[in-house]
């Protein structure tokens, strides 16, 4: 049959049109993502294994335990994490991963930042009105939708190979849940708050900002916790693009068809993601 | 004497539309076309019709309606949480309806305060930060407000909560916070929807107690809303009734009770339960003559029968306690037996209630032998008064000359 609709071409000459036409605005991203990110790999790389793996581990432990940590509750709750984490780490730094360990947390750190800065304040938007609910939606499921490694072309074609690339499809990959959660979380706040809000003379600012935001927070911090891992996720398949980190390892090892790399890698992928949420949802609930 | 009083509050022909088209409809409602017809063609409903009061300062002015009767929109048309499509709100002597943003906000956070059905309270705010939220929003320093706050807190009985929060708290004392946030912006008027309607009914009724109380100390004038004629009769100086956005009456209970405007009233009004409203005090025949214990014998309370018309009398102990009755042909049974005391014949198992016992739960007490029923002091146990059976029974009965009729031709069986 023959093709008489050609969407792809027209697709493809608007993103050609995009990447000239903007092409100091692309650059200067470039930059700007590169070197946030090589920086602050190489200072996380500075820091000797021992020290990061302590100060991780009692982080973890304070997350979990709270205020009890120096109470026998308190080490009940967080031993388990602890213990997982000190175990986990010591397993990818003994592997010899800890630089593409290192590589991927910067990554997954660098991305979640800017989609919460992104996806936030338009969750706020679609959650306060109607309208941007009703525009936001759309966009989203189609963001959801489409195939994650699509993204990963026109990031190319705006930022060459590299690091860059994999944020950026990164970042469009997991912008949704954050929208979505927070817009979510400010939706369910109670009707009657913010009228007794209203009803107290609260401007529209007071009332983001002392009702909705505080109570919309568990939800919001729900978000978080699905951003994170979907960049995890996602930064595994940007090392198609020359994102480094374990992806990369797994990569390579599927292409040179080697079982222990490639499981090796991907057993770190699984405990990079597993402390990254356990230590988010802590956090997470001791706002509730 | 209504009419020398400042009038705080003033509403003039206050309509509230919900619909899009709000104009078509008003212009429809002014030439007098029905409600029903205004929502046929224009989808519009009506939730205000051209509401006309005024609220006399220091006063609780209670809105009474039954669910959709639009008293909700109404007392939010006041402080424009819902904006009223036609008329005039004046507070003093400025219309709320016509102010802009910023003499909204001012009119909000320093004029009238509002207590919601569903409390409003932040979950993740503590007791006094709560207390303290329409100081916060109004600006005032963090020092000043949590003195405030504790002074309001301890002004609706919640001191010593200050720092839990919430949802740790029963309903009657998270309606408490309420108030308190309401009171600690020292508004001269608070508007209260509901306020009390999603409480027990002991808590509710503690919580009426409580606001007359505190109303006696500050003089606030309140509007308050609530679908129970009860609680209006019971704290409203004066009353509205509204019924489909209309008001249909004004007046203090009593006028409303003794000349309800329309038959809607009318027939509201037969559903007051007088039964739950006249207590045992305002039934009581007072100072009753009693018998002594130790004093009189048969022969003195005989006597005192005689000079009183009674077969049975009150006795009460050395301490002036109530303690039971005699009656008549016991104490000639004793008489003749030569017995110095009425120990013998004295009869303890005998109703007795206190003051504030309403006729609902004096009806229980009625029985076959015709005791009356003991108003003694909760403390110390004295007699304040004597309730007959018989006006127990003329009371819940009030509305049914067959069941009156009933129970005296059971009376005369007996």
């Amino acid at each position: 049959m023959k093709r008489f609709i050609d969407f792809g071409t027209y697709i493809e000459k608007a993103i050609n049109a995009l990447e000239q036409g903007l092409s100091p605005v692309w650059s200067a991203m470039d930059d700007g993502i590169s070197w946030t990110v090589s920086s602050m790999n190489d200072l996380l790389l500075s820091i000797p294994f021992l020290v990061s793996l302590i100060v991780v581990t009692l982080f973890a432990y304070y997350a979990k335990a709270g205020k009890d940590s120096f109470k026998f509750e308190g080490l009940k709750k967080g031993i388990g994490l602890a213990s997982f984490i000190l175990i986990g780490l010591f397993l990818i730094y003994g592997m010899g991963y800890w630089k593409e360990a290192v590589q991927t947390t910067t990554l997954v750190l660098v991305s979640t930042v800017i989609t919460l800065i992104i996806g936030i304040p338009f969750g706020i938007l679609a959650g306060r009105s109607k309208i941007a609910d009703t525009i936001i939606k759309p966009v989203l499921d189609f963001m959801q939708t489409m195939p994650a490694f699509v993204y990963l072309i026109p990031a190319i074609f705006f930022f060459s190979v590299g690091n860059t690339p994999g944020v950026i499809a990164t970042v469009i990959f997991s912008v949704p849940p954050a929208v979505r959660l927070t817009a979510l979380g400010i939706q369910n706040v109670q009707k009657e708050v913010i009228e007794a809000g209203r009803a107290f003379g609260a401007t529209e600012n007071q009332i983001l900002f002392k009702i909705q935001l505080p109570l919309a927070m568990p939800t919001i911090l729900t978000g978080v916790n699905q951003v994170i891992l979907l960049s995890l996720s996602m930064v595994v398949i940007a090392s198609m693009v020359g994102a480094r980190g374990l992806g990369s390892i797994v990569y390579q090892g599927i292409q040179q068809n080697d079982i222990a790399k490639g499981f090796e890698s991907g057993l770190g992928i699984v405990i990079l993601a597993i402390i990254l949420d356990r230590i988010t949802q802590a956090l997470a609930n001791k706002r509730k | 004497m209504a009419d020398n009083r400042n009038i705080k509050l003033s509403v003039e022909d206050l309509t509230l539309i919900f619909g899009k088209r709000k104009k078509e409809a008003l212009e429809m409602l002014n030439k007098g076309i029905s409600k029903e017809e205004i929502l046929e063609k224009t989808k519009c409903t009506i939730g205000v019709n051209k509401a006309n009061f005024d609220v006399y300062e220091g006063e609780i002015f209670v809105v009474m309606g039954l669910s959709g009767s639009g008293k909700s929109t109404l007392i939010r048309c006041l402080n424009r949480l819902n904006e009223p499509t036609a008329g005039k709100v004046f507070f003093k002597d400025h219309d709320i309806t016509t102010a802009n943003n910023k003499e909204l906000l001012h009119t909000r956070r320093n004029e009238m305060s509002m207590v919601f059905q569903s409390f409003g309270l932040l979950p993740h705010r503590t007791i006094l930060e709560n207390a303290t939220f329409g100081l916060e929003l109004r600006g005032e320093p963090k020092e000043q407000r949590d003195e405030i706050g504790m002074r309001v807190l301890e002004t609706v009985g919640l001191k010593g909560y200050e720092a839990h929060y919430p949802g740790e708290m029963s309903g009657g004392m998270q309606q408490r916070v309420g108030l308190a946030r309401a009171l600690a912006n020292d508004t001269d008027v608070l508007l209260m929807d509901e306020a009390f309607s999603a409480l027990d009914p002991l808590i509710k009724s503690d919580m009426q107690d409580e606001l007359l109380q505190i109303q006696s100390k500050l003089h606030k004038t309140i509007v308050f809303i609530t679908h129970d004629l009860d609680e209006a009769i019971k704290i409203g100086d004066r009353i509205a009734i509204m019924k489909d956005g209309v008001i249909e009456q004004i007046g203090t209970a009593e006028e409303i009770l003794s000349n309800p405007a329309s038959e809607y009233i009318e027939a509201f009004i037969e559903k007051v339960d007088r039964k739950t409203i006249i207590t045992a005090e305002t039934l009581m025949f007072r100072k009753p003559t009693i018998v002594q214990f130790r004093k009189d014998g048969p022969k003195g309370a005989i006597r005192k029968m005689r000079s009183t018309g009674m077969y049975v009398l009150p006795v009460e102990d050395e301490s002036r306690k109530f303690i039971g009755y005699v009656h008549l042909k016991d104490m000639i049974k004793l008489a003749r037996e030569g017995e110095p005391t009425i120990e013998k014949a004295l009869r303890v198992d005998v109703p007795s209630v206190h003051r504030e016992y309403t006729v609902e739960e004096m009806i229980p007490l009625i029985s076959d032998n015709s005791y009356p029923v003991a108003v003694v002091d909760r403390k110390n146990g004295r007699l304040h008064g004597l309730v007959s059976q018989t006006s127990i029974v003329i009371e819940a009965t009030r509305y049914s000359d067959q069941e009156v009729s009933d129970l005296i031709e059971k009376a005369q069986e007996i």
